[in-house]
């Protein structure tokens, strides 16, 4: 029978030949990650139903990275914070990436010292979805499961990768496997390359737009086509990020030459090197439905609130007044989100508040050392107007407590490389945010309202 | 759970994701610690814009709500994978929602948790229904109803989940059914 990649990635978690659409298997997980939001709750869960002295079921394919509200003075978060280092420490989970250093400690903000000031130990690795792959635990073939929804990230690496709640995280602990019932596939073939000033987030958003907020629920979106070797791992990593956002159950690329360039080298910085296996589809698999998209088509593109599916051209949207600007996040605070973000306001000042957080350590250097035209990518951004974080992490993007980084606490417009703008998502209940990528954002945030970034590459 | 469910309507629109279901400011509220999972209840459903949704599911002050039934529409539950937002529902006293459709995670969470039932209808119930219209909800013949008998309508089939939630919950349910061991330790 011939095979979808998710459905082989799922037939070789469950150790049969073959599954198919509909069916419900015992799934074998490879990894599990949670996060301070998550995970006291799955902690607890765990403790409860299988005992305060259980163990899990292999703790070095636990992964803990509290990344959610870290940089606040609400006294829940820091606790929480602390709830894992104690987890981890009866555990005996060595991949836990906390935010200071002394595991005997206890994790304090200081509110005097600011979101200016550095306030993170050397193991903090930032937002989970980008941590996760630069620690060296995304691997192709695998099964890797997340206490959030953004976990279809690692899709981009060949693997199933998807996201579940608490109680079904707890199972996992517990029993290292999960049932889960195989999804249709929905086959996107990208043919060409992207245009200058057009980036993934464009193509995610388009693709969202085409199937709606809800057309990929229960399903898999997998991706195909000669066009996948013009996108980076960090593009691909943007647009499988956002595949929950039409619903979908895992979004997944077949992992290529540069899949394993990456892995390996992530692998061997992490000390977390193993076997792995590059999975294809079968050439005449079934898929519940069929897109070709040429890459060189597609336009900037932004999502209008209330939702990520409310897709329009940045030309649609010109007279669109903004009051604010945000760069940050798992599917837009990366390397190359910041690289297109700094060409573009390089010498030039942003119109309206702009905010910019790194979504890792490894991107707060890569601001440091990378250079325009002798100039360092911080000192460009900062140049510009954008207030910076020292402190990377999800920040703004989900609101988080009141004196969270960014976050809106009045009803303002923003313009955000972010991956929701459902109502509230950023803080206040009548913000309203368009989704954009990082080159857009950027030229909008200089224009102070909706612009295209192609007027604006340099 | 009793089979009948009846009370108050709470009706909702399309695309009610998990940030108005429970903030992401009430998120650092761990649900297996009994009076955050009291606290979640208070926020539910708090993220609804209020010039849209000027009566609130729960009042001011209180941590249970009025309405044992929620109607949406498409989508219900759609964005992060928190396990607070059926729970936050469940803890405010609701007991079903019904919906057109569900997003996955949200709909594998209500079952998992055990809070709530969450129930597919093919008609669009949230534009036959105005928030504190009286229902009946009979989970064993599978109808929603007027509970003046005006109209009635019915929901697909929750198959086996519907048992996990009976229980409580999916390991409250296995416990039951034999497919993971008691306790270790109380």
């Amino acid at each position: 029978m011939a095979l979808t990649l998710t459905e082989k990635l799922l037939a070789r978690a469950a150790g049969k030949a073959s599954v198919a659409p509909g069916e419900t298997t015992m799934t074998n997980v490879d990894v599990l990650m949670t996060h301070d939001v998550c995970g006291p709750g799955t902690i607890g869960v765990f403790q409860r139903e299988f005992g305060s002295d259980a163990r899990v079921w292999n703790p070095d394919r636990v992964v803990i990275i509290p990344d959610h509200y870290i940089f606040t003075c609400d006294q829940r978060s820091q606790r929480n914070v602390d709830l894992l280092r104690t987890f981890a420490n009866e555990q005996g989970i060595q991949n836990f990436y906390d935010v200071i250093d002394d595991p005997q400690g206890t994790w304090t903000f200081d509110a005097a010292a600011g979101h200016g000031a550095k306030q993170f130990g050397s193991r903090f690795a930032g937002v989970c979805h980008s941590a996760l792959a630069e620690k060296g635990h995304t691997w192709p073939g695998e099964v890797l499961i997340g206490t959030d929804s953004h976990t279809c990230t690692a899709g981009a690496f060949g693997q199933f990768a998807t996201g579940v709640g608490n109680t079904d995280a707890a199972f996992v602990l517990g029993t290292g496997k999960i049932l889960l019932r195989v999804p249709e596939s929905m086959l996107f073939v990208l043919e060409g390359s992207l245009r200058d000033g057009v980036m993934a987030k464009d193509v995610i958003l388009h693709l969202i737009g085409l199937v709606d907020v809800h057309g990929a629920t229960y399903r898999a979106m997998e991706f195909a086509g000669n066009g996948i070797a013009s996108l980076t791992m960090e593009d691909r990593m943007t647009i499988a990020n956002m595949g929950v956002e039409a619903g979908a159950k895992n979004a997944v690329f077949p992992a290529d030459q540069m899949t394993c360039n990456f892995v390996e080298a992530a692998g061997q910085a992490g000390g977390t090197t193993r076997d792995y296996v590059c999975l294809a589809a079968d050439t005449d698999a079934a898929y519940i439905s069929h897109h070709e998209i040429d890459l060189a088509d597609l336009e900037p593109v932004v999502a209008q609130p209330p939702d990520p599916a409310n897709v329009a051209p940045v030309s649609d949207c010109a007279d669109v007044k903004l009051d604010r600007a945000y760069i940050g996040s798992c599917t837009g605070g990366k390397d190359t989100d910041f690289d297109a973000f700094a060409r573009i306001v390089r010498g030039r000042s942003v119109a309206i508040d702009t905010f910019g957080v790194a979504a890792t350590p490894s991107v707060m250097a890569h601001l440091k050392e990378a250079t325009l035209d002798g100039k360092s990518l911080w000192d460009i951004l900062i140049e510009a107007g954008v207030i910076m974080s020292a402190n990377p992490g999800c920040a703004a993007c989900l609101g988080g407590p009141t004196d969270t980084f960014g976050r809106m606490n009045e009803p303002l417009t923003c313009i955000s490389t972010t991956n929701r703008n459902f109502p509230g998502r950023m803080g206040h209940l009548e913000g309203r945010i368009y989704l954009a990528s990082p080159a857009t954002a950027a030229a909008s945030a200089l224009a102070g309202k909706i612009a295209d970034p192609r007027d604006y590459l340099q | 759970m009793s089979d009948i469910i009846t009370g108050p309507a709470f009706v909702v629109a399309d695309n009610i994701d998990t940030d108005q279901i429970i903030p992401a400011q009430h998120l650092s509220h761990v649900p297996t610690v009994e009076a955050d999972y009291r606290k979640l209840g208070s926020f539910a459903l708090s993220g609804l814009p209020e010039g849209a949704y000027p009566t609130r599911l729960v009042p001011a002050g209180q941590e249970v709500g009025l309405y044992p039934i929620i109607i949406g529409g498409r989508n219900f539950g759609c964005g992060s994978s928190r396990e607070h937002a059926p729970i936050a529902l469940g803890a405010a006293g609701v007991k079903v929602i019904i919906a057109e459709g569900f997003a996955r995670i949200f709909f594998r969470n209500a079952i998992a948790t055990g809070e709530v039932y969450p129930l597919e209808t093919a008609e669009r119930l949230c534009e036959q229904i105005a928030t504190g219209d009286e229902l009946t909800v009979d989970l064993t013949a599978g109808t929603i109803a007027r509970t003046d008998g005006s109209a009635s309508w019915s929901f697909h089939p929750l198959g086996d989940a519907r048992d996990v939630i009976a229980a409580g919950g999916l390991f409250a349910y296995a416990r039951k059914t034999g497919l993971v061991a008691h306790r270790s330790t109380p």
